[in-house]
């Protein structure tokens, strides 16, 4: 397979390189949600993504989300939406993302005179943003420049034999050739952290491992509820730690070179797993409520695109980041081929092997980044959760290999 | 399946075998009660609806056994069953957390770890 394939990045000003170039509109809370999605709707354009945080109360992880999503390499600019009272900083998070280099503004519902001032003030910004954004430098951009996401949503019986196993060879090649790749929901590896932690590149970065899946054990056990949805048992799935052994071949078979938590940006290439239960006594509720949260997470680690396997068929794409959908089970794929870039189900069926399909997805990565539209996108999927959480940063020997990318 | 993928080690024409070491198979199309399967050589006789992506029984299982799928344990019997089996919530239970469905969703089940 050729891995030394080159594409047209957007370079910002911070020097990281993106493979879109998106004015992103933000409500700092619920209260200025309908107006920021009047001004994406009557934008009407497939570049100008909604996203937002509904919260009132401040949350040091919200912020620092949002802050990574919004000077996030696929993000030329952004418009920033308050009500006025809630307790997001938005001088902080407007000062923050204008000194990435990126244009950005800010309109305060309160200070502009209301919901239809507001509107056409947004308009306005979108449209000046929009034509500063224009002006970003075309330079050429390589694998080893990428960091891509994985996550699993609607698992099947299939998912653990096709898809998944398929996105693990892709995450291979990626990976030798460079790439930053991520895979996350430490919830759904319950069963796995003896396999995961002997692949980890040091054996304290492995204690780490088996210490962040026994947290999330025990956050999931509090909630009265493992990371398993009615439709996985519809597929066929029995168990969490079943689902789990069918969730970790995504990872592949590349050491483990690091454990990260949101907001986190993978130091060098090679394989990272992202911890995304909170740390501490469990407080606000599930970890992640739906696979989008996942999603924005992985996009706030850097995530340029996203590889999404399922069995039972979800449709979702997400905001910022491209999402690539790779379908595990054939009748699924047969009664939604519209919203699935890849049909893994062939190698259940006999018409393809796992690493016909694995090239498929890494030839469905090169073509993404180079500016196709995968499926979702087209289809203007544009998903996006943010909630409450804690953590703690990472330890000391989460992070062997230090080297900037 | 002429182009089977390496982790798929044994076809059963209808069901496949993961890993040596496993005690149930894989359903890839959908069996129907009265459909025949060949399972390790001996001739088994499917007796309900068995959906793609589900499990059956590779042999005779006994409460507490462990269920092993991809070479690994997935969780315990909480029943016996034949040959050829669903197995599935009905007879089969996980280690960790109990699994819920959109009927109960309140597991009274004591844990056992």
């Amino acid at each position: 397979m050729n891995t030394a394939v080159a594409f047209q990045g957007y370079l910002r000003q911070d020097g990281r390189k993106g493979i879109r170039n998106l004015v992103v509109v933000a409500y700092l809370v619920e209260c200025a949600h309908h107006v920021s999605r009047r001004i994406v709707t009557l934008a009407d354009d497939l570049n100008v993504h909604l996203i937002g945080f509904p919260g009132c109360y401040p949350n040091d992880y919200a912020y620092r989300i949002m802050s990574a999503v919004c000077t996030h390499a696929n993000v030329g600019a952004v418009l920033l939406v308050s009500l006025g009272c809630e307790s997001m900083d938005r001088e902080r998070l407007l000062t923050q993302i204008l000194a990435s280099g990126r244009p950005a503004e800010l309109l305060v519902i309160q200070e502009t005179g209301g919901t239809r001032a507001t509107i056409d003030a947004g308009l306005a910004a979108v449209t000046r943003l929009r034509e500063q954004a224009a002006r970003v430098k075309r330079v050429s951009m390589g694998l080893n420049e990428l960091i891509i996401g994985t996550i699993c949503g609607g698992s099947d019986g299939t998912s653990g034999i096709t898809a998944n196993p398929a996105v693990g060879r892709c995450f291979d090649t990626l990976v030798s050739a460079g790439a930053a790749c991520i895979f996350e929901e430490t919830g759904e590896l319950i069963g796995c952290e003896a396999v995961m932690a002997e692949r980890a590149v040091t054996p304290a970065l492995g204690a780490a491992i088996e210490a962040c899946v026994e947290k999330a054990e025990h956050y999931y056990r509090v909630m009265g509820f493992g990371s398993f949805a009615p439709g996985n048992a519809d597929g066929g799935l029995t168990t969490l730690e079943e689902k789990s052994m069918g969730a970790y071949s995504k990872s592949g078979s590349s050491p483990i070179s690091g454990l990260i938590k949101p907001g986190d940006i993978p130091p060098t290439s090679g394989l990272y797993l992202l911890d995304v239960v909170p740390d501490g006594e469990p407080r606000f509720g599930f970890p992640n409520i739906a696979d989008n949260a996942e999603i924005v997470e992985l996009i706030a680690c850097g995530s340029h695109l996203i590889l999404f396997t399922t069995g039972r068929g979800s449709v979702v794409g997400s905001a910022i980041s491209p999402v690539i959908k790779v379908c595990a089970n054939p009748d699924t794929y047969r009664r939604m081929a519209g919203d699935m870039d890849v049909d893994a189900g062939r190698i259940l069926e006999g018409r393809a092997s796992l690493d016909e399909v694995g090239e498929e997805i890494f030839k469905n990565v090169v073509a993404v980044a180079s500016g196709a539209r995968s499926l979702s996108e087209a289809l203007g999927h544009q998903e996006f959760i943010l909630t409450y959480k804690a953590f703690e940063p990472i330890g000391p020997a989460c992070l062997p290999v230090h080297h900037s990318r | 399946m002429n182009n089977s993928p390496a982790s798929i080690v044994g076809t059963h024409a209808r069901a496949i075998l993961l890993h040596p070491e496993d005690n149930v198979l894989v359903c890839v199309t959908q069996l129907q009660p009265g459909d025949e399967l060949l399972i390790d050589g001996r001739e088994v006789a499917v007796a309900e609806i068995i959906g793609v992506g589900h499990k059956l029984a590779r042999r005779l299982l006994r409460p507490g056994d462990k269920i092993i799928k991809y070479g690994a344990a997935v969780g315990s019997m909480t029943a016996a069953v034949m040959p050829g089996a669903h197995v599935h919530l009905h007879n089969m239970q996980s280690d960790y957390i109990p699994s819920h469905t959109r009927t109960q969703q309140k597991p009274t089940r004591s844990e056992n770890r």
